[in-house]
C-alpha cells in the first residue's frame, strides 16, 4: 500500500509524459493545477458524488421496499429470493455489455421494443442520459446487496413488540415508521458505508458503456484520471489526480466515521 | 380445489405473493434475457420483436471456446481468485488477531485509514503498480495478477475478520493462556473454531470480488494470465459485435460465480454486515 503512494506522490511531483522518455523534471505542484484546471475536473467531481448520492438513495429505499416485501413468509419465498440477490455476483464489465447491448440499445434493445409496445419513440439511453444510464446499471447491481442486509436485519426484529404495538391500536404504516424504520438505521449505516467504498471508485460501467462521454457527461473522477494516464500518456497529472482522488476519499471517510461511526461501534 | 384454496388464502398473502414474484422477475430479468439470448443464433437475438419461442442452439457456446480457449480462461480465472482470498485470509487473520485482542486507541484510526484506501479509484495505483510489475517481471503472469488481487481486498479482509474476532469474549482467551496454551494453540483451537463462520463468509465475499475483478486483469495480464474479464472485455468492441456470441461468454464467465453465490448466500450475508448487524 505505502510504495505505490509513495510512487504516486513522487510521479505527482515531475513532469512525467510518456511520449516524452527522459524527462522527469521537477514541477512542485504543477501538475495538481493542470489535473483541478481540466476542463473535466468539474464534470468529474459532481458525477462522482451525483452517482454516490443515487445510487445509495435508490439502493435504499428499493432494498428496504424489497425487504419489507419478502420479509413474511409467502409461496415460493426461497425462489425470490435467488432471484432477488443474482445481480450482485454479475461482473462489472458484463453487466455493463447486458445493458448497454440488451436493454438500452435504441432498436434492438428490450427497453426501446417496451417503448414501442407503448407507442412511445424509444429513448438512446446512453447518449441521450449517459449518466442516468451508469446509475441505473450500477443501481441494479447493488440493489441485491442493499435489500440482503435489511433483510437479514428484519429477521432480528422483535416480534412481541410489533405485536403489542398492534394491539395497542398502532396502524401498518405506525409500525413501520416507529418500529422497523428505526431498527433499519444500523444496517442502512452498514449498506451505505461499503456502497461507498466501492462506488468511489466506479470503472468498469463507465469503461464499457459511455466511455466517459460523451464530452464528459459520464465522467467520473477515476475515469477522468484513467484518461490522463492511459489516453494521454501524462503519468504526473494522473498522479496528481490519483491523490486527489485520495484526499477525496478522506475526507469521505471522515464524514463516514462522524456519521456513522458510532453507529457501527458496540 | 383451487376456489377453495383462494377462499382460505387471506388477500394480504395473496398482494404480498404477486408482488414479490414480479419484483424479483424484474430484477432478474436481464439476466434472464442474457440467458436466452445465449442460446438464440445471431439473427434471432436481433429481431424485432422479440422472439421468446426458439429452437435452443448450443454453436455460440463452442463458437466462444473455439474462438478465445474459454476454458483457458475460467481456470486462470479460478486460480487467481481462490490463491488470492487464501492468501488474504493467512494475511489479514494474524493483523486483525492483534488489532481485536491488543487494542490501542490508534487501533480504530487505523481501520479506518485502510478502509479509506479501499476507496481511492484503482487508477490512481495504475502506474506504479504497473511501473513495480514489469521491473519485477510480473506482467501477464498469475502471480503478479494473484499478488494484486490479495492487495486489493486485504483492507476489506482485515476489517470483516477484525469485527468478528471482536465478538469472542476475551474471557475465554483469558482462560485458555491460564492453562499455558502457545498463541499457535490458543489461534488454532480457541479462535479458529469460535470465528469459522466469519473466516469462510469473508472468504466468499473475497472470492465473488477477485473472480468479477476487471480493472487488474485489464491493464496486468493479457494473453497468458488473461482472466474471464479479459474474455469478456474483447467482446465489448464494437466490430464483430455479435450478441448471441456476447450473451454466451457472459453466461459462462457468470454462471459459476452465481451459482456459487445461490449456494453461499447465508453465509455471505453474515460476513457482509461486518458482524454490525445481527
Amino acid at each position: 500500500m505505502i510504495v505505490p503512494l509513495a510512487m504516486t506522490l513522487y510521479f505527482s511531483s515531475v513532469r512525467y509524459n510518456l511520449m516524452q522518455p527522459g524527462e522527469h523534471a521537477f514541477v512542485g505542484l504543477e501538475n495538481f493545477e493542470y489535473f483541478v484546471t481540466d476542463p473535466g475536473f468539474g464534470p468529474a467531481v459532481a458525477n462522482t458524488l451525483l452517482l454516490l448520492g443515487s445510487v445509495i438513495a435508490a439502493t435504499v429505499v428499493l432494498g428496504i421496499g424489497l425487504a419489507l416485501l419478502v420479509h413474511e413468509p409467502f409461496p415460493g419465498r426461497g425462489i425470490v429470493r435467488v432471484l432477488l440477490i443474482s445481480p450482485f455476483f454479475v461482473m462489472p464489465t458484463v453487466n455493463a455489455l447486458l445493458w448497454k447491448h440488451m436493454m438500452m440499445n435504441p432498436i434492438y434493445g428490450v427497453l426501446a421494443q417496451l417503448w414501442r409496445f407503448f407507442g412511445a419513440t424509444p429513448v438512446d439511453w446512453l447518449t441521450e442520459h449517459p449518466l442516468f444510464s451508469v446509475i441505473v446499471m450500477i443501481s441494479w447491481q447493488w440493489l441485491p446487496f442493499a435489500c440482503l442486509i435489511f433483510i437479514t436485519s428484519l429477521q432480528s426484529l422483535d416480534r412481541e413488540q410489533l405485536e403489542a404495538a398492534r394491539m395497542d391500536g398502532a396502524n401498518a404504516l405506525q409500525r413501520c415508521w416507529y418500529l422497523v424504520l428505526p431498527h433499519l438505521a444500523r444496517p442502512v449505516a452498514v449498506v451505505v458505508m461499503i456502497e461507498m467504498i466501492f462506488l468511489m471508485s466506479v470503472f468498469a460501467e463507465i469503461y464499457t458503456t459511455t466511455g466517459g462521454g460523451p464530452g464528459h457527461a459520464s465522467t467520473n473522477v477515476a475515469f477522468l484520471i484513467y484518461t490522463q494516464a492511459l489516453l494521454s500518456f501524462d503519468v504526473g497529472v494522473a498522479s496528481a489526480g490519483a491523490l486527489f482522488a485520495v484526499l477525496l476519499a478522506n475526507v469521505a471517510a471522515v464524514f463516514l466515521i462522524r456519521l456513522i461511526g458510532k453507529n457501527l461501534d458496540r | 380445489m383451487s376456489a377453495y384454496r383462494t377462499k382460505r388464502l387471506p388477500p394480504a398473502l395473496v398482494a404480498r405473493t404477486l408482488g414479490a414474484w414480479a419484483a424479483a422477475l424484474v430484477v432478474f430479468f436481464p439476466l434472464l434475457w442474457l440467458g436466452l439470448t445465449a442460446f438464440k443464433t445471431e439473427l434471432q437475438a436481433i429481431a424485432v420483436p422479440p422472439q421468446l419461442v426458439f429452437e435452443p442452439t448450443l454453436e455460440n457456446f463452442t463458437e466462444v471456446q473455439a474462438r478465445s480457449d474459454y476454458l483457458k480462461h475460467a481456470g486462470n480465472s479460478a486460480v487467481t481468485s481462490i490463491v488470492s482470498t487464501l492468501l488474504g485470509l493467512a494475511i489479514a487473520a494474524p493483523a486483525a488477531y492483534s488489532m481485536a485482542f491488543f487494542r490501542t486507541r490508534r487501533t480504530r484510526d487505523l481501520l479506518m485509514w485502510m478502509l479509506s484506501t479501499k476507496m481511492m479509484p484503482a487508477v490512481g495505483a495504475l502506474v506504479p503498480i504497473y511501473v513495480l510489475a514489469q521491473t519485477a517481471g510480473l506482467l501477464d503472469t498469475l502471480s503478479g495478477l494473484t499478488i494484486v488481487f490479495t492487495l486489493s481486498n486485504l483492507p476489506l479482509l482485515v476489517w470483516m475478520l477484525y469485527s468478528c474476532f471482536k465478538d469472542i469474549p476475551p474471557d475465554i482467551l483469558e482462560a485458555a493462556r491460564m492453562d499455558g496454551a502457545t498463541l499457535w494453540r490458543e489461534f488454532r483451537h480457541v479462535v479458529l473454531p469460535l470465528s469459522a463462520g466469519g473466516f469462510a463468509s469473508s472468504g466468499l465475499l473475497c472470492l465473488v470480488l477477485a473472480w468479477n475483478e476487471a480493472f487488474w486483469s485489464l491493464n496486468l495480464s493479457s494473453a497468458q494470465a488473461g482472466t474471464l474479464a479479459t474474455l469478456i472485455a474483447s467482446y465489448s468492441s464494437p466490430e464483430g459485435l455479435f450478441w448471441a456470441k456476447l450473451s454466451a461468454a457472459s453466461l459462462l464467465a457468470i454462471a459459476p460465480i452465481v451459482v456459487f453465490g445461490w449456494f453461499s448466500q447465508k453465509q455471505l450475508v453474515q460476513g457482509l454486515t461486518f458482524g454490525a448487524v445481527k
